[in-house]
């Protein structure tokens, strides 16, 4: 099954070579296969939260093609479903594509944190970036390190749950119910603090993370969706904190 | 063409280039050692942003409800050492139980 789903990564990023010495482990526990375990917990979530999207936006007037277009090349939950809140309501497209691009904005930050790991190409670089998504970004933080292999299997899981649950939900409508009532909703941020807990070893991780927590929370009722957390990138500037030779010298 | 199909393609564009502007352009490199501190604190920062607005906001207000259960029962069991998936198990079915019920 693992090598399937190798075999498909290769095929669909464009054959990616073994990697070479210096890039990471080639160790079975690190690869491709292990993001897709890792992420295999969630792909229930994500399957019924795609095909809520699919329900809603035929809700919206999306036809079937532009909702599962939408999500193979959007592929961003909340952008899509703030899309969907906003055409549905009467909205304009322009009020639309502002509030998507806004909760899209934290792709930014996120993919240029990670940008050291990607290798190869421009064009391959493009095509492995798109299955940056928040729990494939998140699963893929190992010991401090960003585990390029990690996001891609998890971020290639995450893509096919996603976009199949789009199209069951645009196929199949309504009758599918409500994921909030299996407290699928509850899930994902309890993954995301799954997730933080191992990088809290040192002082600055954790006042950037308890930093980035209360920018995002006091800015939430008071700024557009997406901003809160675009915000709280601020909070890395905690690394900035004088310091000096001797304690980075502790540090490292 | 029609209002939908110009947002689909805008934002589908504007998100394949948020996402990959860092790795084309930056990728590959290493960051200078001051700037690299800074990029490896985004990713607390980020998590922490994200589990409190999944956590406690709705639309643009914040609200304690059946997923503020959920993450603390989770809390628990992250402080257990319990694997990935008894967490998030936890934290959903704490939510729905509590929604059921309620």
């Amino acid at each position: 099954m693992r090598g399937l789903f190798v075999h498909t990564a290769g095929s669909v990023l464009g054959r990616m070579p073994d990697p070479s010495p210096d890039t990471q482990s080639a160790s079975p526990s690190r690869g491709y296969g292990a993001g897709l375990r890792a992420i295999a917990p969630l792909l229930p979530a994500v399957l019924a939260f795609g095909v809520s999207f699919g329900v809603l936006s035929e809700g919206a007037g999306f036809g079937a093609t532009a909702s599962i277009v939408m999500s193979l090349t959007t592929f961003a939950g909340s952008a899509q479903f703030a899309i969907v809140s906003v055409l549905g309501a009467g909205g304009t497209a322009a009020a639309a594509i502002v509030a998507a691009i806004l909760l899209n904005a934290r792709y930014g930050p996120m993919a240029l944190s990670a940008a050291g790991v990607f290798r190869g190409g421009r064009l391959r670089r493009l095509l492995e970036a798109q299955l940056l998504v928040d729990e494939s970004w998140a699963l893929a933080q190992r010991d401090g390190v960003f585990d390029r292999r990690i996001m891609i299997g998890a971020g290639l899981g995450l893509y096919v749950g996603w976009s199949s649950g789009t199209a069951v939900g645009v196929l199949a409508g309504d009758s599918l119910g409500d994921p909030a009532t299996l407290g699928l909703d509850a899930a994902f941020p309890a993954l995301f603090l799954a997730l933080l807990s191992p990088l809290l070893g040192n002082r600055d991780a954790l006042g950037a993370a308890l930093a980035g927590a209360g920018i995002a929370l006091a800015l939430t009722p008071i700024t557009p969706a997406g901003i809160p957390v675009i915000a709280a990138t601020a909070a890395c500037l905690v690394g900035l904190r004088g310091r000096s030779p001797a304690a980075q010298e502790k540090r490292a | 063409m029609s209002a939908i199909w110009t947002v689909v393609l805008v934002v589908g564009l504007s998100t394949i280039a948020l996402k990959a502007a860092g790795p084309v352009l930056a990728g590959g490199r290493e960051l200078p050692p001051g700037s690299a501190r800074v990029v490896n604190l985004l990713a607390p920062a980020l998590l922490a942003a994200l589990v409190a607005t999944q956590a406690f906001s709705t639309d643009e207000a914040l609200v304690i409800d059946e997923r503020a259960a959920g993450l603390a029962v989770a809390g628990v069991a992250i402080l257990l050492r319990a694997p990935l998936l008894v967490v998030v198990l936890a934290a959903a079915v704490t939510a729905a139980s509590l929604r059921a019920i309620g």
